[in-house]
Order: structure tokens, then C-alpha cells, then sequence
């Protein structure tokens, strides 16, 4: 993956950062409301087996902690600073060169120095030195230290719930230091002592009972597909098959459930199932691996893994050779970045081969699973499928990097390969806000929730602002991504910030393009919107 | 009613003094530790905190001291104020920076306020300022409202899925939800 235009050295002289001054340890958070998430449901806390179980809010004086929390936590964090050596490096490697300190999008947008990735870090970083570095242990504050306090906890539930752990800070960090990481690792620190929220918790122990975050279960799924079908249908006059468990199918497909179940996820879903069918795919869904989010990644190592793990348990229960992954953003992080140390590697797969051009995922050797916006990409340089970019022409495209796919998987250009392929206009926004240094929507790792909306607003502006920008200079009007927390939160930060600008999946936008044999008379879209709409800036 | 010439040429000299005043006076609401950033970083899509206001603050006056009555000192306003909306500022704090700017104005032109005597002018002047301070009062609630409704239609989003669940059902009302 590319870094930053500048070398290590030039970015580090660029800011001088110091600490700020006296009494940032001093000063008690304020829980107000908009700016932070709601508890865990204690019904699916105690169903996941985590630790204390109870009703409580943030704003609750007490948060009703277990008796020795400050134990819990220090000996949870001696043994991860044990069993994660990149987190022993993180807390002693940051020379504080602040390079990184103005490149989160959170605290470009609320202007709280605290969210200067350098200083989140450092609420960690302040206990460690207290109670694991020699120096902390001997000169106390003046060596930075911090006591663990209520206060402290409070601190971090608050900040460390206010990085979308996007990692758009690591990029710019000369020694790679990961605060998305530190980020995970406080969240499981919090979670010891039952300081989680819910809407983590919820969708991961809905994912365990029933394999996806909404909790839907078999038949709720079926149905789903099946009307998706009959709606693709009347929109092109082609019936296409979606098989569900079919054993022996040579490709399983995986993809938010969000995808089925929300809008404007759905016309992905529409795309997806017509190109299946277009280059006769030989493939199926699945009623248990019906969840590619992971939620479980957001908070601990050991719920992404089992959420991880029952992707590949139902590959096995079926049969499958590979599987296909759809538009989903922090699946592909956990597949990419950790899949092959936690369940890995998948020797009872196949290496993954498109049975439709013979390519080779050679770099899926490992994972044997494959980016849908690589194997499409593949479809379309080998001339499998046809497409007609005017059926997009009510649209003036951007593309907005989501920050998985981008940064963790490095997957940049296959999108908008897609993109150019299947629309006449296409506009980047500036190049500081995309590919790897892309600005998040704000939302991700959990925070997307209704009660945090204030913070959304703040951490998304970056990224909104350089899509009004194209908007104004370009008269953009969609904005496409490849990730679910990004179509459902992406819409209300465009109706915030900058208005008139729909969001939607790049599948969407190839699925409104193809051309399928037998199809009828085409006037409108996946949306069912026409495909040239007058006085449209296009039609100008 | 415009600002008469006399005043009008003395503020159009004190210009970029005044603007520079009422920006770090603006930027001046967050905290110290993030000032440096908000008003050096020049760039407009890695600081469009620092870049609106900065960028705005300027046209604002100009239109302020001018004799057009255009519509551009509202969407510039509106702008500013929504970023304050959300941010951690109280609604009075959200909106003050405007009123700062009669302070700002008289403080750098008090010397000469003497002997122009323009003392009624400036009065017009600064009722023109309270007019922006109602457009941004305006902005600031058409900003919280818009949030509210953002934040209902999640929530009824939200309620619909859990229908959808119970029933098992589809039906054609796709509903918003996260990933
Ligand atoms: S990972 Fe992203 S949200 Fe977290 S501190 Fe870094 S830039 Fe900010
Ligand atoms: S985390 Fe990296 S970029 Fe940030 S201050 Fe530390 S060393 Fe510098």
C-alpha cells in the first residue's frame, strides 16, 4: 500500500506538537447528549457471556462497576501488553511528532484536542506509564503518569468510542503506529468491567443466534431474496435464480445483511443478483453466513474471531471452493488483516479461480476469499459482461474511499475501474481526502447510532465537505461507496452538510449499466428512476 | 439603508485588521491546544473548520459595509452556524461570534470615531450587524431542526426493522440500517 506523498521525516518536521498544558488529566468528561451511544443491553450482554451484565447509562453517576474494576482492568491490559507485542510497541515507540495529530477527521470537526490521535492514545498510554513503565512508576506525573481513576474510565469510554478506528492517522505516522488498534484494545479493556454499547452488542449477539445483526432468521432471509428477485424481475423482465444452502455450489456469497434489508443497500443487492445471473454464476447464499459485518471486531479479539469463524464453518457445511465477499467495509479488514492468525489459514478451500475467465485471486491464496470489486473488475477486463454507461446517466458520480477496503485491503483502483466502466461521469474529489488518505463517514465501529448523531456530524464533515466541493464544482449528485455502515450513514451526513446528493453501492451503479440477454424495453434504473431526466445538468 | 461613504472608506482601509480580529476571536471559542491547527492550516478540505470561517468571514464584511443587498452574506452565514450547531458550543455561543463583531469594529476604529464623527452611521452599521445575528439565530435553529429530523427518521427507521424482524417479512419499504 502507498503512504503519503511526503517522506516520514518531511511529515514529522511539518507539526511540532507539544503536550497541552497542565490540567487536560484534570479535567472530568462531560457526557452530553448527541455526542456518545447508549449502554449495552444487559439481555445481550449476559447472552454473550461478557462480563457484568446490568442497567446503566453513561450519564448515570455510578456505572455500577464490578467491586475491583481497577484490578480487572490493569491486569487485563499487563496481559495484552503480553500476548500483543505491537501494543508494547505502540505505548513505547510515539515520539509525539504530532503528524498525526491533525489528520483525524474527529478532531478536524470538533476541534477537541483530545481527539488528536496522538492525545487518544495517550489516555492509555498516561496509565500504562503509571502502572508498567519504570519511569512513570518513579516521577509519576511529571513523567506523564496517570492513575486509573472512575474518572479515567469515564475518559476513555467517551474517546476511545470517538475513533471510528479507521486508521487514516496510522498512514501519516512514521513509525505505523496503529490507533485503531489501541482503539480495539481499550474497547475490550472497557468491556472486562462491562462498559460496552449496544449498538455493538445487540447486532453481535443477534449475528450469534441467528447469523446476521438484525437477528432475521430463515425464513425472514428468504423471503427477502425472494422479493428482491421478483422486484428485479419486473424492473428488467428477466427471472434470476438465488439459490440459499445449496450444498456443492461451487462459490459461496457473503455480504452485509444490510444489503437485503436496507435502504439504499437494497439496488445493491438488485445489482448483485442480476450480474450472478448475467454470467450464470454457479453460487449460494446462506441463511447462517448471512452476516459479512463483524461487529465483534470492534471490541474484542475473541468475538471477531468466532464471528469470523462461522463464515468459513458454513464454506465447509456447503462445500464451497470460495467465497465471493460483497460491499462491506471492516469485513474485509478482519479477512485481510487478521483472518489467517485467528481461524486461518482456510486449507479446506480452494484457491480462488472465476470459473468465468480462468483468473487466478492469487493474493486470496490465503483467505480464499475475494473482493466482489475484484472479480467484477476481472468480468469486465475479459469482456464477459456488457454494459451501458448511458443507463447511468442520471447520475454525476463520486467515490468515496470507504476506509476498510482502502487502507486495510488496499483495494482503490477496482472500484472505480467499476465506476468508469459503467458511468459517463465520474468526478474524483480532492486528492487529500481519498484513496488512502480518504476521510471516513464518521460513523463506523459502531458509532452509528441515532443518540450519537451530533458526533457523526462533527467526525463526517471532512468527508462531506469534499463532496459538497464536487457537488459545487462538478454538479455531483451520487455519491458511490463500497461499504454498508457507509450507505446507511452516509445519507444523513449528505443531508446535513450538503443536500441533493444521493448515496448508493457501486454495484448498484454497474447493475443499472448491464445489458442481460432477454431483458425488456430498459427506461429506468434500479431504482426505478429514468435513466435521462431533463434539465438534468447531463442533458445540458 | 447603507453605511455612508465616509465610514464606509475608513472600514474598507481597516479592513483586513478587523477581519483578522473577528477570525481569531471566532477561532479564539476552541481550545487552545487546537487553535494553531484551525487557523494555520490553510488548506480547505484538511481544515474546513478553519478555511469556512476564515474564507467567509472576509465576504461577509464586505457585504456588511457595501451597498448591495445580496443574498450570499446568508448562505456564507449559514455555513459558519452550521458547523457551530453541532459542535460544543452552547446556542448562545454558537451565534456570538456575530455580535463580536460590533466590538471588533468599534475597538479598531475608536480613534477616528472622534473626529469623523459617524457616530450615527456606526449606528446603523451595528443594526445591520444585529440583522446577521437574527439570520444566524435562524441558521442555528434551522441546523438543530434539521438534525432532530435526521435523528427521528433513524429512529423510525430503526422501528420499522424491528416489524420487519418480528414479522419476517419484507415488504417494500426498505428501511435505513447500519452495516
Ligand atoms: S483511527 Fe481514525 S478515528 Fe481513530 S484516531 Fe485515527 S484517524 Fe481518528
Ligand atoms: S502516533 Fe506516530 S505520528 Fe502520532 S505523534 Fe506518535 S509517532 Fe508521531
Amino acid at each position: 500500500m502507498a503512504g503519503p506523498k511526503l517522506k516520514p521525516e518531511e511529515l514529522a518536521s511539518k507539526i511540532k506538537y507539544s503536550l497541552p498544558p497542565k490540567g487536560w488529566m484534570d479535567q472530568p468528561v462531560e457526557f452530553k447528549e448527541g455526542t456518545f451511544s447508549y449502554s449495552g443491553n444487559p439481555k445481550n450482554i449476559e447472552y454473550m457471556d461478557l462480563p457484568n451484565p446490568r442497567k446503566w447509562q453513561p450519564t448515570d453517576p455510578d456505572w455500577k462497576l464490578p467491586e475491583n474494576w481497577k484490578e480487572i482492568i490493569l491486569e487485563g491490559l499487563k496481559d495484552r501488553l503480553h500476548r500483543f507485542r505491537s501494543l508494547q510497541i505502540f505505548m513505547d515507540i510515539c515520539v509525539r511528532c504530532g503528524a498525526c495529530a491533525d489528520k483525524c477527521h474527529f478532531f478536524i470537526g470538533s476541534g477537541d484536542p483530545k481527539n488528536m490521535p496522538v492525545m487518544r492514545a495517550e489516555l492509555l498510554r498516561a496509565v500504562y506509564r503509571n502502572d508498567f513503565a519504570l519511569a512513570g512508576k518513579i516521577f509519576g506525573r511529571f513523567a506523564g503518569a496517570r492513575e486509573l481513576t472512575l474518572d479515567v474510565v469515564k475518559e476513555w469510554f467517551y474517546y476511545f468510542y470517538q475513533c471510528t478506528q479507521c486508521r487514516r492517522c496510522s498512514v501519516f505516522c512514521p513509525y505505523g503506529i496503529d490507533t485503531a488498534e489501541i482503539t480495539l484494545l481499550v474497547r475490550e479493556l472497557l468491556s472486562l468491567v462491562g462498559v460496552n454499547i449496544d449498538w455493538i452488542v445487540t447486532p453481535v449477539a443477534n449475528s450469534f443466534r441467528t447469523g446476521n445483526h438484525l437477528g432475521i432468521q430463515p425464513h425472514g432471509f428468504k423471503d427477502s431474496i425472494d422479493f428482491a428477485v421478483d422486484e428485479l424481475e419486473s424492473i428488467t423482465g428477466v427471472r434470476v435464480e438465488a439459490p440459499i444452502n445449496k450444498k456443492g455450489a461451487e462459490i459461496l456469497f457473503i455480504t452485509p445483511s444490510a444489503d437485503y434489508f436496507g435502504s439504499p443497500h437494497y439496488y445493491t443487492l438488485l445489482g448483485y443478483l442480476a450480474l450472478f445471473h448475467e454470467i450464470g454464476l454457479d453460487y449460494t447464499w446462506s441463511t447462517y453466513a448471512s452476516e459479512g459485518g463483524n461487529f465483534g471486531s470492534f471490541i474484542s479479539h475473541d468475538l471477531m474471531k468466532s464471528l469470523n469463524a462461522k463464515m468459513y464453518a458454513e464454506a465447509k457445511r456447503l462445500g464451497v471452493k470460495w467465497i465471493l465477499g460483497g460491499e462491506c467495509g471492516h469485513m474485509w479488514r478482519v479477512v485481510h488483516q487478521y483472518m489467517n492468525t485467528l481461524n486461518g489459514p482456510a486449507d479446506f478451500l480452494e484457491e480462488p479461480v472465476s470459473p468465468i475467465t480462468g483468473t487466478r485471486f492469487e493474493n486470496a491464496r490465503s483467505t480464499k476469499m475475494v473482493h466482489i470489486c475484484e472479480f467484477t473488475a476481472d468480468l469486465i477486463k475479459n469482456g464477459k459482461i456488457r454494459l451501458d454507461k448511458g443507463r447511468n446517466d442520471n447520475r454525476r458520480v463520486t467515490f468515496h474511499d470507504s476506509c476498510n477496503p482502502a487502507r486495510a485491503l488496499g483495494l482503490i483502483e477496482e472500484p472505480r475501474y467499476l465506476i468508469r466502466n459503467s458511468c459517463n461521469y465520474f468526478f474524483e474529489m480532492p486528492e487529500n481526502t481519498i484513496r488512502e488518505q480518504t476521510f471516513c463517514c464518521g460513523s463506523g465501529a459502531g458509532l452509528g447510532t441515532d443518540e450519537n448523531l451530533e458526533m457523526r456530524m462533527r467526525g463526517g464533515l471532512p468527508r462531506a465537505n469534499a463532496v459538497k466541493f464536487v457537488k459545487e464544482e462538478h454538479g455531483v449528485n451520487f455519491l458511490g461507496c463500497i461499504c454498508a455502515i457507509d450507505k446507511a450513514t452516509l445519507p444523513p451526513l449528505m443531508e446535513y452538510w450538503v443536500g441533493g446528493v444521493e448515496v448508493g453501492g457501486v454495484h448498484e451503479l454497474v447493475g443499472n449499466a448491464l445489458i442481460m440477454n432477454g431483458e425488456k424495453e430498459r427506461t429506468t434504473d434500479l431504482r426505478g428512476e429514468p435513466f435521462h431526466i431533463e434539465g438534468n445538468w447531463n442533458a445540458r | 439603508m447603507s453605511v455612508t461613504a465616509m465610514l464606509q472608506e475608513l472600514l474598507i482601509r481597516k479592513k483586513s485588521a478587523i477581519v483578522d480580529k473577528w477570525v481569531k476571536i471566532f477561532l479564539g471559542y476552541y481550545p487552545a491546544e487546537s487553535l494553531k491547527f484551525l487557523a494555520s492550516q490553510k488548506d480547505r478540505f484538511a481544515n474546513p473548520v478553519g478555511y469556512t470561517i476564515s474564507s467567509s468571514a472576509g465576504a461577509i464584511f464586505d457585504e456588511l459595509i457595501g451597498d448591495s443587498e445580496s443574498s450570499m452574506t446568508e448562505a456564507l452565514l449559514k455555513d459558519v452556524v452550521r458547523i457551530r450547531a453541532v459542535q460544543e458550543f452552547s446556542p448562545s455561543q454558537a451565534v456570538r461570534f456575530v455580535f463580536d463583531l460590533k466590538g471588533v469594529i468599534r475597538n479598531e476604529i475608536r480613534k477616528e470615531i472622534d473626529w469623523i464623527d459617524c457616530r450615527d452611521e456606526l449606528e446603523v452599521l451595528e443594526s445591520r450587524i444585529d440583522n446577521l445575528a437574527l439570520i444566524a439565530f435562524d441558521s442555528y435553529m434551522e441546523s438543530r431542526e434539521r438534525l432532530f429530523r435526521i435523528r427521528i427518521d433513524e429512529v423510525k427507521a430503526r422501528s420499522s426493522e424491528a416489524a420487519a424482524e418480528n414479522g419476517g417479512v419484507q415488504n417494500d419499504s426498505h428501511v435505513k440500517r447500519n452495516g
